[in-house]
């Protein structure tokens, strides 16, 4: 691994859900890690396991689904080891999140102060008085406009936009590490996007807290990212830092990515054309998971799975080219 | 205030019709001068009556009267009791109200832990015998229950009065059976809700705070799962108010109910009046509290 300070390490996760008599493996083997500081994308199709992967760190699994393997080490914590009490301590301080479409994620019959202020006061002993003076201090910072006018407020007669605002500054609330972000801006429009994601660099480069930022979105990708993890079907397909990757795609399935995008310039189209569907989560294929839709598909392909092998400073899960840097070594 | 003001306001028009629909009702029960005067009295003697009733106007005049008579709290007299029939009737309304809210009460410590219960555990041994229970609770019918309760408690332990209204004992066993049906109703209300709402992201928000399993649940979960309830126990409250009239019978409870069973069967129209006006009168108001409860708990409303 080439890390150089990590913040969180995840190995070979395994989350599983269960139907019937059926397994499905949303996370299938997934390894990837988060420096300090540092802004990783995770990227890839709808149902691929962004969504699991991010719910598994913080060991918001519910039944049916469960984690079967691997570790996530937090400094030197295994969080899928945790009690339920040491989880408590870590979700919402060491680690928040912010999900996608705020006006679900807040409680409609709390106002968002209180919202916020119960974060605080669930991992800190002060008064309600310095909780709340600190959740005004967190709705200033995030860049909301009087600030205790809103903080009276409920969800719903807030603008989207400021929605989400309001998720930050709750995440942000317990001086987290790490921030957890699952497509923060998909269900704002693109001014606000633009806000919201300014505002999310802003607060990594002062207080130096690393993001997941989950996203369909190459465009935002481009805009945040200092790395990029492309999943496929429960896995990562590929893995590199955010220029190499948009200059040189490497694993099939990442250039399919970017084709069914339109241009390098003005590529803020959702991921959706890709010739093929994505293989149902009951019935995965042998070998590689995405030899079904590829262009270059090859006999092996079909039969056994390819690891994740070094190339040019990627990681790459793919037989073509685990095949072409080993032609080059010799 | 401004819209509890409104809403008083638009309860007047209901009134209206209210006491239209009495009155019909009455009008058309036909000629209470024959219930009044033995078969054999003299036609002259009922035409008089008739006349001292204003029974002879026609059905607009007696209508008018009926609603001025009305507005002044006067029902006319009642014949069994001889005398002003509202007050009779209003001194019936506290045993009623008791009764009602003790069993609303009694639904409400049941059901809600009961209904969290089954809804956090669900598909667990407790969930099922609480669903079944409440299947059970719900086809009850009152009287057999009221009376299997009599046989157990008074009869057979001896632990609590028959019947009868005076110390909180009497209150129990009326208020348990009157409750239990109602406690079935919401315990399902409640657990269908939480089931629902335990999958909203709200909840996995809360969660991700760092929240104890607890507070998810008895202040992010109940708190919305109850805002549906609250309707439902007004509504069961105002229709306590009406219609309580088996339980009250079998426990000889001096409410409402007994009392507008008793004038049904003489006939005492004042009374069967003046209680159906009453009964409306506090159904529209529970209606107005639930409301104002509703809104209390669902900011979401307020925008309206
Ligand atoms: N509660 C659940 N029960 C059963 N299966 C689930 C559950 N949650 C997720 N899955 C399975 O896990 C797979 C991955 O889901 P996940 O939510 O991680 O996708 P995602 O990559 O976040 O997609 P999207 O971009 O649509 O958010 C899904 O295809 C689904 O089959
Ligand atoms: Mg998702």
């Amino acid at each position: 691994m080439n890390a150089v300070d990590p913040l969180l390490q995840i190995e070979d996760l395994k989350t599983y859900f269960y139907s019937g008599d059926k397994v499905i493996p949303s996370v299938d083997g997934v390894s990837f890690h988060i420096n300090k500081g540092e802004i990783v994308a995770l990227v890839g199709e709808s149902g691929c396991g962004k969504s699991v992967t991010s719910l598994s760190i913080l060991g918001l699994i519910d039944s049916p689904g469960k984690i079967e393997g691997g570790r996530i080490l937090y400094h030197d914590l295994d969080l899928t080891r945790l009690s339920q009490k040491e989880k408590l301590q870590i979700r919402g301080k060491e680690i928040s999140i912010i999900f996608q479409e705020p006006l679900a994620a807040l409680n409609p019959v709390f106002t968002v102060g209180y919202q916020i202020q119960e974060n605080i006061m669930v991992h800190e002993r002060i008064s309600k008085k310095k909780a709340k003076a600190k959740a005004i201090d967190l709705l200033i910072k995030v860049g909301i406009p009087h600030p205790e006018k809103v903080y009276q407020n409920y969800p719903h007669s807030l603008s989207g936009g400021m929605r989400q605002r309001v998720m930050i500054a709750m995440a942000l609330s317990g001086n987290p590490k790490l921030i957890i972000a699952d497509e923060p801006t998909t269900a704002l429009d693109v001014t606000i996007q633009a806000q919201i994601l300014q505002l999310l660099k802003e607060i990594t480069e002062q207080q130096r807290t690393s993001i997941l930022f989950i996203t369909h979105d190459l465009g935002v990708v481009a805009e945040i990212a200092d790395r990029v993890i492309v999943m496929y079907a429960g896995q990562v397909v590929e893995q590199a830092d955010v220029y190499s990757l948009f200059d040189n795609p490497k694993h099939p399935y990442t250039k399919a990515l970017f084709n069914s995008s339109p241009k390098m310039d003005q590529i803020d189209e959702e991921l959706t054309a890709i010739e093929g569907a994505v293989p149902s989560p009951f019935e995965k294929p042998m070998g590689c998971k995405f030899h079904t839709r590829c262009p270059y598909v090859m006999g092996k392909c079909k039969s056994i799975s390819p690891d994740l092998e070094e190339n040019n400073g990627h990681l790459v899960r793919c037989w073509l080219s685990t095949e072409n840097a080993k032609s080059e070594v010799t | 205030m401004k819209y509890f003001i409104k809403r008083l306001i638009q309860a007047v028009p209901v009134l209206f019709i209210i006491s239209f629909i009495i009155f019909s009702l009455v009008y058309m029960a036909g000629d209470p001068v024959l219930l009044m005067l033995p078969e054999d009295a003299p036609q002259e003697d009922k035409q008089a009556l008739r006349e001292a009733l204003n029974l002879d106007e026609p059905f607009h005049v007696q209508y008018m009267t009926f609603v001025g008579n009305l507005m002044q709290g006067q029902f006319g007299k009642s014949f069994t009791y001889g005398q002003e029939a509202l007050p009779i009737v209003l001194e019936r309304l506290p045993a009623t109200i008791e009764l009602a809210f003790a069993a609303i009460f009694v639904a409400t410590i049941i059901s809600i832990p009961f209904g969290i219960w089954s809804a956090t555990k669900k598909d667990s041994l407790g969930d099922v015998f609480i669903s079944g229970g409440a299947v059970l609770g719900k086809a009850m019918p009152n009287f057999w229950l009221g009376i299997m309760l009599i046989l157990l408690f008074s009869v057979y332990l001896g632990a609590l009065p028959v019947s009868g209204r005076g110390t909180i004992f009497h209150l129990i066993l009326p208020a348990i059976t009157l409750g239990t049906g109602i406690a079935a109703q919401i315990t399902r209300l409640i657990r269908s809700n939480m089931l629902d709402i335990l999958h909203q992201e709200y909840i996995r928000t809360a969660r991700s705070k760092g929240l104890k399993e607890f507070l998810v649940i008895y202040k992010h979960a109940l708190r919305n799962s109850l805002i549906p309830v609250v309707t439902i126990m007004a509504l069961q409250t105002s229709s306590l108010i009406g219609g309580a009239i088996i339980t009250e019978t079998v426990f000889s409870w001096p409410g409402l109910g007994q009392l507008l069973i008793q004038a049904i069967n003489t006939r005492d129209m004042a009374i069967v009046q003046a209680s159906v006006f009453v009964v409306a009168l506090l159904v529209i108001m529970m209606n107005l509290l639930a409301d104002v409860m509703y809104r209390f708990l669902d900011p979401r409303i307020n925008l309206k």
